[in-house]
């Protein structure tokens, strides 16, 4: 088996799209044993194609919060390192949840969530703002959810169809 | 005070509604129910279409276009049609742009029927087919396909249902409900049985562009010599997620869409004209997204097909349409029965095969247009109510 053939390609693709897709289900659409779809997920788990199963939730219904803000990072890189270690040492927070390096006007693009604004604040002020290589930060709170990773927030479930049966 | 049952066209009173209408009347007043009963894709239109309606109203062109459709559109549809179905119409005088493909079908069956003349329907298929040769004063004639021939019409079965009264049949592939597909040899040979008759083949295959399988659609003029009796049917709801544009067209022998287009002239007088604008901009730009639509679809037949076998409901692979139609004989139950009772107990919306004509006895139809997780879990409470009518 080939790791990128084109069966493997299909499971990442479902995966992608719904990690929670039962192996029977998945089997059933590439035409394979379902034996043998586990015995392909777990070689893309260990060959690190398959790097982590996430939910999306929309923590809200549970009047809950979740505060989370995009940070854009302007970084001197070093020589030798680049951006890698800086971008490393960023990626290591458990409050980062998300690094890019990104083409345009500034370098790193953190997102930062926790539990209250004031939490995020601190975050970004005490730690990302004094690493030594990093000169500015432009932080923007999220202030509502639309989509996310593909998945409609807005909660309009209806879509409009049933009023005529054929 | 007016008696109506004495005003009313008693054709039109003796018609009975859709069973599907009255099944979901049902379901409509419960709460908490999972429906696979819609035939109507969940995708919205492809943003360029919208796209292409919303700079037409900018224009402002918002007047009749001729009663044959937009020149533009009719030119795209000839090209589409030799490029996808390898069958050439001229787009002046053999297309006509419909109010969907049901005005077309309506259309093409009125104009090739005179009273008493019998119009031959292979079901379990579509609803429209009966009624409308009812109301054009034709006699139908049913044709009940078999599940062991994957529920295509044989030629054996159409020879036997020939008389000398017989002026069309209705070919509905690829068919709702069934999801059956006829392919190249199975229309050679039902253009075998028509060769040397003036029968007429009206082709619905509004279904076309969604075959799976390997298997590609085979457009009915495109075989033999079947071009000349022939009137195509296809649309723009199911390809290109358009059901509410109300957009359909007829292809044929200029002798026989000319009479159509004049049902369509004084009935319908044109197909709206911002649908028309929205619709050459799918066949010039969609090929695409009508790809990755009919992908999707795919995916979710093999997971609907193969769970309803998991279940012991014996499910052959339908090879076109949305629509799986699974046997649920092994229940003892009739197929109203099962789904009455489905609907009550778990609460899972399906439509019963005798909605689609006697033949689909012994069958129901599960629709899917609908997301994965949506599927899934219709499939794990049909389960459960097989467990329960097992354990009872």
């Amino acid at each position: 088996m080939e790791l990128c053939d084109a069966k493997n390609r299909k499971i990442l693709a479902l995966l992608e799209k719904c990690a929670r897709m039962s192996s029977a289900d998945i089997a059933a659409v590439v035409d394979l044993e379902v034996s043998e779809v586990d015995a392909r997920i777990a070689e893309l788990e260990r060959a690190g194609v398959i790097r982590g199963y996430k939910g999306v939730i929309d923590w809200e219904k549970l009047d809950s919060t979740k505060v989370s803000a995009m940070i854009e990072l302007k970084v001197t890189p070093k020589a030798e390192y680049g951006f890698e270690e800086v971008a490393a040492k960023i990626a290591s927070y458990n409050e980062v949840e998300t690094v890019y390096l990104v083409s345009g006007a500034y370098d790193l693009h953190v997102v930062v969530t926790g539990k209250t604004f004031q939490e995020v604040c601190n975050f970004v002020s005490r730690e990302l703002a004094v690493i030594e290589s990093v000169t500015s930060t432009g932080t923007l709170f999220v202030m509502r959810r639309y989509k996310e990773l593909d998945v409609n927030l807005l909660g309009d479930t209806d879509d409009g169809r049933g009023k005529i049966f054929i | 005070m007016i008696d109506y049952t004495k005003v009313l066209s008693s054709t039109v009173v003796d018609i009975k509604p859709s069973g599907i209408r009255k099944f979901f009347d049902i379901a409509n007043t419960m709460e908490d129910v999972i429906s696979l009963g819609v035939g109507e894709p969940d995708f919205r239109t492809p943003w360029q279409v919208r796209q292409a309606a919303i700079r037409s109203l900018d224009l402002g062109a918002t007047r009749y276009t001729s009663n044959r459709g937009l020149e533009a559109l009719r030119a795209e549809l000839s090209r589409y049609v030799l490029r996808k179905y390898g069958v050439k119409y001229d787009d002046e005088e053999e297309i006509l742009v419909t109010v969907g493909g049901s005005e077309a079908i309506d259309a093409a069956i009125r104009a090739v029927t005179n009273l008493g003349d019998e119009i031959i329907i292979p079901q379990p298929s579509y609803v429209c087919y009966e009624p409308m040769v009812r109301l054009a004063g034709g006699t139908p004639v049913i044709i009940t396909t078999k599940a062991e021939n994957d529920f295509k019409l044989t030629k054996e079965e159409l020879s036997a249902a020939i008389t000398d009264k017989t002026k069309a049949v209705i070919l509905p592939y690829p068919c709702n409900p069934t999801g059956a597909i006829m392919e190249r040899e199975d229309i050679e040979a039902i253009a075998e049985v028509l060769r040397g008759t003036d029968i007429i083949v009206i082709s619905d295959e509004i279904y076309a562009e969604l075959t799976f399988g390997g298997a590609r659609h085979v457009s009915v003029p495109s075989v033999a010599d079947l071009r000349e009796r022939t009137v195509l049917i296809n649309g723009f709801s199911k390809t290109f997620a358009m059901t509410g544009w109300r957009l359909g067209y007829a292809c044929g022998p200029r002798e026989i869409l000319s009479q159509i287009t004049k049902i369509h002239q004084f009935a319908i007088m044109c197909a709206p004209t911002v649908s028309q604008h929205a619709a050459v901009e799918a066949l010039r730009n969609c090929d695409a997204a009508v790809e990755r639509m009919r992908e999707e679809y795919d995916d979710r037949r093999r997971i609907i097909v193969n769970g309803f076998n998991r279940l012991g409901l014996t499910c052959r692979e339908p090879k076109g349409a949305f629509y799986a139609f699974p046997s649920i004989q092994s229940t003892g139950m009739s197929s109203e029965q099962f789904c009455e009772r489905l609907l009550y107990s778990k609460r899972v919306a399906i439509v019963p095969g005798t909605a689609f004509g006697d033949g689909g006895e012994g069958f129901v139809r599960a629709s899917y247009c609908y997301s994965t997780q949506h599927i899934t879990e219709a499939l794990r409470r049909i389960g459960e109510f097989l467990e329960e009518i097992k354990r009872a």
